[in-house]
């Protein structure tokens, strides 16, 4: 414990601390974050080791338990074409989700930080939808899409297009399940606002000073300064692609023609209603490394677009084009 | 002129954002004759209240309501609780492996559910749970990482000097916790609850795998049961969604400003 108090100079100060720490020993902490560590180890730590160990079984829910070694991946990666298909519409969903949801939740932060009477309202009006149930959610589009009754298509209408009947069209269901999450990004737009919020103002006058117009004013400063949220919205986003289910469940069951067959639904399909937990476990699994991969990737390139304005020293400005401020006195 | 492309875009966003809303309520107060009218009219020519107690009574949705309030608020006591412990614990001692342990607790925001969804089946299935309220309410007992990481970054700012004046004075940890810090965390807290309340509420996957009987259904799946039910028009349903939506919507009203300023003290923002 000495050597702790050495390690805190503001502990060490503290002469009346002693007294508690006397009183609950060195166990006090423990005590106090005991809640996160038992449900660590039985809610998390446990099952996801647990889900590793039933992938290598054959394991229904009632009924003998087989291990079967890589019996379960290779099946997955060799005989199952439902596998690759969803895994194929799930990449598709997460390649117009994850761009479109980036860009929407950008550009209405941008609108909200401006100036305007009002702004309370629109932004309740944004994020109004993120506060709904998802299957209320589903319900309110499943209506909206309807091919003969649907406010989307006489919308439409009103512009002489015919509208197709969405969720019953292979060729537009996804795009549908793509508008209907983008409905719901209202968390994402207020981190995104959050960023723009910490922006410091100069460096706009100090842009504008510099000749720049908006369109460069947003790349050499919003833009940079915003990378930390980006990444932040970039992973949330990958990852929400990826566990896109409940939509899915309710707006298509996964049609028409299993063109919305989400990879999740089918990792779902498997354990609940194919009953093959270890099959499914394997899937899960499948999906968790992708994701990790993914987030990997995103974080291990993010070192050359990331800017943490002076909360990381490690960060490389020659990266980032913020050579704005520095000229302000120049031009002033 | 550029107020007047900036108010233009905002109210055509805000119009895309509450039409579909707008839709659902007087869809839910129009008669069966004007459902499937098309072009259809925006406002019913009758507004037929009665729509709501009808929907209502088509399954047993006071009994799905109380179900849902029990989850919601036993779920939500416990969160706060077991969140504020631990966040003071990470906040506010020095101990063996304390940044392993936190790093820890934010990796596991990065684990999807989908993972762990199998084996917490199971052993849920195993404790003899399934099919009772336990797996919605028992977890939240026991933290969640993010607002483990949201209540501990709140207490980090909070001056070091009140607690010792406090020990001084003879108080121990939990009198520190209690008297001193619980009442300067409301609109972290309040934050952490409305997140939380409005999640469970809104849930479905988790009643959905850990509930099989009508009788301890949640109002989201009483609502999604509406599905493939023949007979039922589109105004029952979207009465069931209107009403299941007022709660959540009433909370977000009265907390939106905990909920703006709680993300911006995430330390996610730039």
């Amino acid at each position: 414990m000495a050597r702790i108090n050495v390690l805190n100079p503001q502990q060490q100060t503290a002469a009346p601390k002693r007294l508690g720490r006397k009183r609950w020993g060195g166990a006090a902490p423990y005590l106090f974050i005991f809640p996160w560590i038992f449900g660590f180890l039985v809610f998390t730590l446990g099952p996801l080791l647990f889900s590793l160990v039933i992938s290598f079984f054959d394991w229904p829910i009632v009924g003998q338990v087989t291990f079967v070694g890589f019996d379960n991946y290779v099946e997955m990666f060799s005989d199952d074409p439902l596998f690759w298909k969803s895994l194929m519409i799930t990449l598709k969903f997460a390649a117009l989700f994850v761009p479109l949801n980036i860009i929407v939740a950008l550009g209405l932060a941008m609108l909200l930080n401006q100036k305007v009477k009002g702004s309370a309202f629109f932004r309740t009006a944004f994020y109004l939808p993120s506060v709904i149930s998802g299957v209320a959610l589903a319900m309110i589009w499943s209506w909206v899409y309807s091919g003969d009754y649907g406010i989307l298509n006489y919308f439409l209408s009103v512009f002489g297009i015919e509208g197709p009947d969405w969720l019953n069209d292979t060729k537009w269901s996804l795009v549908a399940m793509v508008i209907a999450s983008l409905w719901g990004q209202g968390s994402m737009m207020l981190i995104f606002l959050a960023g723009l919020k910490g922006i410091p103002k100069d460096l706009y006058e100090s842009a504008s000073i510099d000749g720049a117009g908006k369109i460069r004013q947003f790349f050499n400063v919003t833009v940079p300064m915003i990378t930390p949220t980006l990444l932040f919205n970039l992973i949330t986003s990958i990852i929400a692609a990826f566990q896109q289910l409940t939509l899915a469940l309710l707006l298509t069951g996964g049609g028409p023609l299993k063109s919305t067959f989400f990879y999740a639904m089918y990792m779902y399909e498997n354990a609940f209603k194919y009953f093959k937990m270890g099959y499914s476990a394997a899937n899960a699994w499948f999906m968790f490394l992708i994701v990790l991969t993914l987030t990997f990737l995103v974080f291990k390139s993010s070192e050359a677009w990331v800017f943490y304005e002076g909360e990381m020293k490690k960060a490389k400005p020659k990266h980032v084009k913020r050579r704005i401020p520095a000229e302000r006195g120049v031009d002033a | 002129m550029r107020k007047i492309i900036t108010y233009t875009l905002l109210v055509f966003c805000s119009l895309l954002f509450i039409a579909p809303l707008f839709w659902a309520v007087t869809t839910a107060l129009k008669s069966p004759q004007e459902l499937y009218l098309f072009p259809p009219k925006w406002l019913p020519s009758v507004w037929r209240f009665s729509n709501f107690a009808e929907a209502w009574s088509i399954q047993p949705f006071n009994l799905f309501l109380k179900n849902t309030v029990i989850v919601t608020l036993l779920s939500t006591l416990g969160q706060l609780i077991s969140c504020t412990l631990v966040a003071y614990g990470f906040a506010r001692f020095q101990f063996k492996g304390r940044d392993a342990l936190f790093l820890i607790v934010l990796a596991t925001m990065m684990i999807p559910w989908e993972v762990t969804m199998i084996p917490q089946y199971m052993e849920f299935n195993y404790l003899g749970w399934i099919n009772t309220l336990k797996p919605l309410i028992v977890p939240s007992w026991f933290g969640s990482a993010y607002f483990i990481f949201l209540l501990r970054q709140f207490i980090m700012t909070l001056p070091r000097e009140l607690d010792e004046a406090a020990t001084i004075d003879g108080a121990g940890k939990m009198t520190v916790l209690a008297r001193i810090i619980v009442p300067l965390m409301g609109p972290s807290l309040i934050l952490v609850a409305v997140f939380h309340m409005m999640s469970c509420w809104n849930d479905y996957l988790g009643p959905l795998i850990f509930l099989n009987d009508q009788t301890k259904y949640t109002l989201t799946l009483g609502l999604s049961q509406f599905r493939g039910m023949h007979g039922v028009d589109m105004q029952s349903i979207m009465a069931i969604t209107c009403l299941i939506s007022i709660p959540p919507l009433a909370v977000f009203f009265f907390a939106q400003r905990y909920i703006v300023g709680g993300i911006a003290t995430t330390g996610i923002k730039g």
